[in-house]
């Protein structure tokens, strides 16, 4: 019905939220944070990096010991710290770069006052807040691309392992995977900028406070409760009871299923017996006599689909819940 | 690409608006058709506040129309309602001939919008804060390009485009935010306290350069404003709004003539002397109706007579060695109607 302005419009070459996501791109990869979180994360990488070699050269002389090498560079590091292993470690700081990366994205351009000048362009409002997520979500793909590709480019090299196809589709499988987990991240720190409408420092400190629950007290959390509800030394029946009120609980937070599913798809060797507390004493005994075996790649999504599921849904929940409080704020504070 | 963005430059040439480039709505019962912006019935709620009420205005093209009222009258609320970016809760906007709530891209398109407190990205510099908004605009890179310097020119900031936006002065964003607006080569532009918190200086400037923006390209602005003596210049027709309602509307002149007749005149005379001096020397003066003190200096007195005394008022203190130093005609009449409207308003639900 409007002529004129069809003829106006002018060509689609670039969609708003894709000039929106450029120039936050450009933002990112020039500021401060980007190239502290990239020292310390590459640190990160070649401390793992260090000690998974070095449990690959003691273990070579039985190398048919371990199912899959190349996989190991990721999965191996010293027996007992297990911080120092690279899923872990990244399971760890992952998180950081999703916060780094939204917890200012849209309460900056409030406090800045460049919001209004903003929307007042020819885009849609939703253009905004895409345009971040989508810049956001690019920068960490790249780094998150780049370590791994590190880690398995320095065990080609200088250890000599050659990975097998399927080791390399499980690689991917588990960076798509750290790339939802972090994304959901990104996506919750997204929220608190669009909710905390003033200071972008006090959407910060709420995001890392919820990482520091989520990865370091959660558990301990977890545990006080289930030793509440059954002691954890007692009868069989007791300590599984223990066991199952843990499970529950830590399974609400992010991480235990990121790490959950990120265990499951770097080793093929993990089973149901890994990752989840058996429901019965005959279920547990059944699990000490069953041989160790080789999962396929299905085998093992198949075991840590709903934790992939849940981890999908969490991120696709918190954009969601940003982008329609953010459609239906008021440009004016 | 279509037509109109093929030569960038030549747009930015003087050349005379169309009056009414319209027709993209079926001119529907009631809507003037030669109007730019109209609103009938326009309210803004925000819970049991109304922020705008049942505002009713028309601006045709090329003119400058001045909405003016205190801090709080609904001002920004009525510009982020006529540009589709607040949501009316009554009440219908037509802006360049389209609904804003309806299609506010395309009238976005063709507004250029300065907004309150303009913002820029301090870390960027000033050209690749205008790069951003054109290419958010649809411009490809030469014509941005092209586009930009052009602008740059025009707001006298060619010498400062490469420093970040972060070192420059408030008058200096205004500037910007100027350059910003008129990038998408608009036919209408809003521009929401353009004068606010800018030294005398920049007002001057800012204002010389709106003026010559509407000569040069044929722009219809809406500026809105709490300062009516920094705008009253410039503006063709104002609009006094408070509390959300339009009080007065017309060119200055005819506001001017309703304030003539029922006002008295009041003189500020100073002259070399103490106060006291020089108010024995005034109650002498035939004409002469009232004497009092100035607000805040202490060496002037204010005069109230019913006609304009400024000639004989330079004679007789003359004539009593006590020439005039400072003689200024308070309250023209616009002013005058101003403070008015604003004191009733205000008043009247305190």
């Amino acid at each position: 019905m409007t002529a004129v302005g069809e003829a106006r419009r002018p060509d689609r070459r670039r969609a708003g939220w894709w000039v929106i996501a450029e120039k936050e791109l450009g933002d990112h990869v020039t500021s401060l944070r980007f190239i502290i979180l990239l020292l310390i994360l590459a640190a990160a990488v070649a401390v793992t990096l260090y000690f998974a070699s070095a449990r690959i050269r003691d273990l070579a002389p039985q190398v048919s010991g371990i199912p899959a090498v190349f996989i190991a560079l990721f999965t191996l590091g010293p027996e007992d710290i297990p911080i120092l292993r690279f899923d872990i470690f990244v399971g760890f700081l992952a998180p950081l770069l999703g916060i780094a990366f939204g917890f200012d994205s849209v309460n900056v351009e409030r406090s800045e006052g460049t919001l209004p000048r903003l929307v007042a362009q020819p885009i849609h409002r939703d253009d905004v807040i895409n345009g971040k997520f989508a810049a956001g979500l690019a920068v960490i793909a790249v780094m998150l691309a780049a370590l791994a590709a590190l880690v398995a480019g320095v065990g080609i090299v200088r250890l000599g392992i050659v990975p097998s196809p399927a080791e390399v589709i499980r690689l991917i499988v588990w960076y798509l995977l750290t790339l939802v987990y972090v994304g959901f991240w990104l996506a919750f720190a997204t929220l608190l900028s669009v909710v905390i409408r003033r200071a972008a420092a006090s959407a910060l400190f709420l995001a890392f406070g919820l990482w520091v629950v989520v990865t370091f007290f959660w558990d301990l959390m977890a545990t006080v409760v289930a030793n509440a509800f059954a002691p954890a030394s007692g009868t069989a029946d007791q300590v599984l009871r223990n066991l199952q009120v843990h499970e529950l609980l830590t399974r609400f937070s992010p991480a235990t299923l990121y790490q959950e599913a990120s265990l499951v798809v770097l080793n093929p060797g993990a089973g149901a017996s890994d990752i989840s507390v058996p429901g019965t004493i005959g279920q547990f005994v059944q699990g000490q006599q069953q041989i160790p075996s080789l999962h396929s790649l299905d085998q093992s999504l198949l075991l840590v689909w709903p934790q992939v599921v849940i981890l999908v849904a969490l991120m696709v929940l918190s954009f969601a819940a940003a982008y329609v409080l953010f459609m239906r704020q008021e440009i004016r504070a | 690409m279509p037509g109109p963005r093929a030569k960038p430059t030549a747009r930015l040439a003087s050349r005379p608006r169309p009056q009414h480039q319209a027709t993209q709505e079926p001119a529907a019962d009631g809507w003037d058709p030669d109007a730019i912006i109209q609103t009938r019935g326009l309210t803004k709620r925000y819970g049991t506040l109304t922020a705008v009420d049942h505002l009713d205005l028309a601006i045709r093209p090329g003119e400058i129309f001045a909405l003016l009222g205190p801090n709080g009258a609904g001002k920004t609320t009525t510009v982020l309602m006529l540009l589709g970016l607040s949501e009316p809760s009554g009440g219908e906007a037509r802006v360049v001939g389209l609904d804003p709530t309806r299609h506010p891209l395309e009238v976005k398109r063709r507004v250029g919008y300065l907004p309150d407190n303009v913002g820029f990205y301090g870390g960027l510099t000033a050209r690749q804060n205008l790069r951003y908004t054109a290419y958010l605009n649809g411009l490809g890179r030469r014509e941005a390009d092209e586009r930009i310097e052009s602008l740059l020119e025009q707001v006298d900031l060619t010498a400062d485009a490469h420093r970040r936006v972060g070192e420059f002065s408030r008058g200096m964003r205004q500037r910007l935010g100027i350059a910003d607006a008129l990038i998408s080569d608009p036919a209408l532009l809003i521009l929401d306290e353009p004068t606010i918190a800018i030294d005398p200086i920049g007002v001057a400037e800012i204002l010389a350069l709106i003026r010559g923006l509407v000569r040069e390209h044929g722009l219809t602005v809406l500026l809105s404003s709490h300062l009516l003596e920094q705008v009253e210049s410039i503006c063709d027709r104002v609009g006094i709004f408070c509390r959300g309602k339009l009080l007065a509307q017309g060119t200055v002149v005819d506001l001017a003539a309703q304030a003539v007749g029922d006002d008295e005149i009041v003189l500020e005379v100073g002259a070399n002397a103490p106060g006291e001096v020089l108010e024995a020397a005034l109650a002498v003066i035939p004409g002469v109706e009232r004497i009092g003190r100035h607000e805040v200096d202490d060496r002037l007195r204010l005069v109230t007579a019913g006609r304009d005394l400024r000639v004989e008022l330079v004679r007789e203190l003359g004539a009593r060695d006590l020439p005039p130093i400072h003689l200024v005609r308070r309250g023209e009449a616009l002013e005058a109607i101003y403070r008015r409207h604003i004191e009733q308003c205000e008043g009247g639900s305190r």
